[in-house]
């Protein structure tokens, strides 16, 4: 792959991502126009608006990049892994093993961080039960591990209705915004943007490897790939993207099916290029998202969730309309 | 140059008996064929001395050191398979395809130079599919997309190429041409080791031939030896026909 095939694609989702950060800080219950927003951002503006845009609605927004960029980046590793267009960390189940988590929690009563501590236990339970169950005695193939991951996600489903219908009404809401997925109750971005940098800067190294693996793991290993280290440090990854994302802003959907797809019938199928343009993508496509969900029927505010399956299900259909 | 050795090898093959170990020495210049009936263990074989199976029991060894204690990514430096089967899971084009077989060559941080470009390119032209190199590989026919696997072996430039039915899905002026390709890689000092199915094939370009039975038992050695009437009757259960053309041997199932 030529350097500029890379740089050019980056260079216009970072300025996308930026313009989209920008747009998101300055839409809201009280509109800022550009130019004020880029002073405050920029260290100046008035008192009232910094507080607005740097203590409210920055913090959210990152919230917004970070929990999108995790869960692409994640959907494109776990795509690759199972040889599988159709694999996301929602079909294998793994959003699924932390809603659990959170929504037991939730039940018990307590708040705050033991809601993400037990979403994370339950995001990683799933990872273990997903792999321990397909790895099983036979072989370890993509198809199994994607029909294990859908039938665990299955069970996850009837787990999480079973606890609806246990919770008292009042508790209720609160549960189902976590469903949905829901940016609101997200007090720090960074623990999400610290794990996503960690885990790109150990992931892109491993593109070109990558690229051999999507041609099977034979052809793989022939290539002097060691299939099952890298097969089992890619899920491990991928289950922690899904986790601190999951953990942050509940169960968003799509991002993780929609995005990289979206990129790969744009930009081809190189991973050096699809696993960075992921985060980026993946972060914009959710802090518009969360714009719109803060907009649309304001001053009330939808699910993140919501949003970003009414934008992706049309847009991903009409790019495999249109695709070769 | 490298050469690969089998000490007392027994492929792992379930539910069979182990038969007849065995202890080849593949060499460079040389190009073997390996024949015999379906399920006989063929693939089986060729996976195994790839390192990709273990083996029953027995050893094998690449330059005289076992290929268990050798990096996997210097032994695909030495040795590269085309497999009979492809998975074709996400779209790439077919200079992506040949290119992913510069992967030995390349650390983590490194992008293909040109100097990769060339070398897949020139394999691409040697399989005449340059034509088609910007292509989606899942959208080429069969002959086409075997000759780029074939590519991809070019590319990656092992000294011992193992190849799976190289002639599958491809016409009678692209399996001539392939074969030659492999008599040129031999005569640059590549070994090349393919199983068959057309015995005609075989006589005319290999010079060792391994035989493989369906009880396990398996002969082998060079090729005017090992192409006898009898023998490949039994071996494939089938009466032939055997008329001399060229110099070469000819056989028609009778």
């Amino acid at each position: 792959m030529p350097i500029s095939d890379f740089i050019k694609p980056m260079l216009v989702l970072v300025l996308v991502s930026l313009a989209a950060g920008v747009l998101s800080v300055s839409i809201g219950s009280t509109a800022i126009d550009l130019e004020d927003t880029l002073r405050v951002l920029t260290g100046g503006g008035g008192a009232l608006q910094q507080t607005l845009i740097l203590e409210l609605r920055l913090p959210r927004t990152l919230v917004a990049f970070a929990t999108g960029g995790l869960l692409a980046v994640a959907g494109a590793l776990m795509q690759v892994l199972l040889r599988n267009p159709l694999a996301d960390p929602y079909v294998l189940g793994l959003s699924g093993g932390a809603a659990v988590g959170a929504m037991l929690a939730m039940l018990a009563g307590v708040a705050g961080f033991l809601v993400s501590g037990s979403a994370f236990a339950g995001a990683m339970l799933a990872t273990l039960l997903v792999f321990g169950l397909a790895h099983g005695s036979g072989s370890w193939t993509p198809s199994r591990l994607l029909l294990t991951g859908v039938v665990v996600a299955a069970g996850w489903g009837a787990v999480i209705t079973l606890i609806l219908s246990m919770t008292p009404a009042g508790r209720l809401p609160g549960m189902l915004y976590w469903l949905m997925g829901d940016l609101s109750r997200a007090t720090t971005p960074w623990p999400g943007l610290v794990i996503l940098v960690l885990v790109c800067l150990l992931v892109f190294p491993l593109g070109r490897a990558l690229n051999v693996l999507a041609r099977g793991s034979l052809q793989a290993a022939a290539l002097g790939v060691s299939v099952r280290s890298l097969e089992w440090f890619i899920y491990l990854m991928a289950s922690l993207l899904t986790a601190v994302a999951v953990t942050m802003a509940g169960a968003v959907g799509f991002v993780g099916l929609v995005v990289p797809h979206m990129l790969r019938l744009v930009l081809g199928n190189d991973q050096r290029l699809i696993l960075p343009a992921c985060a980026f993508a993946g972060g914009t496509l959710l802090m518009l998202a969360d714009t719109l969900a803060r907009v649309v029927i304001a001053p009330e505010q939808l699910p993140v969730g919501v949003i970003t399956a009414l934008i992706g299900v049309p847009t991903f259909l009409y790019l495999l309309y249109r695709s070769r | 140059m490298a050469i690969l050795t089998t000490e007392e090898l027994i492929i792992d093959i379930p539910g069979r008996a182990s038969g007849a170990p065995l202890n080849l020495s593949i060499e460079p210049g040389q190009v073997w064929g390996v024949l015999g009936p379906n399920g006989v263990g063929k693939t089986t074989l060729l996976h195994t001395l790839a390192g990709l199976r273990v083996p029953r029991s027995g050893l094998l060894l690449l330059d005289g050191k076992p290929l268990t204690d050798i990096r996997r990514k210097l032994v695909s430096q030495q040795m590269g398979l085309v497999f009979q089967d492809r998975q074709d899971g996400f779209p790439a084009t077919v200079l992506e395809t040949a290119l992913i077989g510069r992967h030995p060559w390349l650390s983590s941080w490194q992008m293909e130079s040109g100097e990769d470009l060339a070398i897949a390119e020139h394999a691409l032209q040697s399989l005449d599919v340059i034509h088609l190199r910007d292509r989606l590989v899942n959208t080429l026919s069969g002959g086409e997309r075997q000759r780029v696997a074939i590519a991809t072996l070019m590319t990656q430039a092992p000294g011992i190429w193992l190849l799976d039915e190289p002639t599958n899905h491809l016409d009678l002026q692209h399996q001539t041409s392939v074969m030659k390709l492999l008599r040129r890689q031999a005569a640059s000092g590549q070994a090349v080791f393919m199983c068959l199915h057309d015995l005609n094939l075989a006589a005319r370009w290999c010079d060792q031939i391994l035989l493989m039975f369906p009880d396990g038992q398996a002969c082998w050695g060079r090729a005017r030896d090992m192409l006898i009437t009898t023998a490949l009757e039994k071996l494939f259960d089938q009466r032939l026909l055997t008329a001399e053309l060229d110099g070469f041997p000819v056989f028609v199932p009778g």
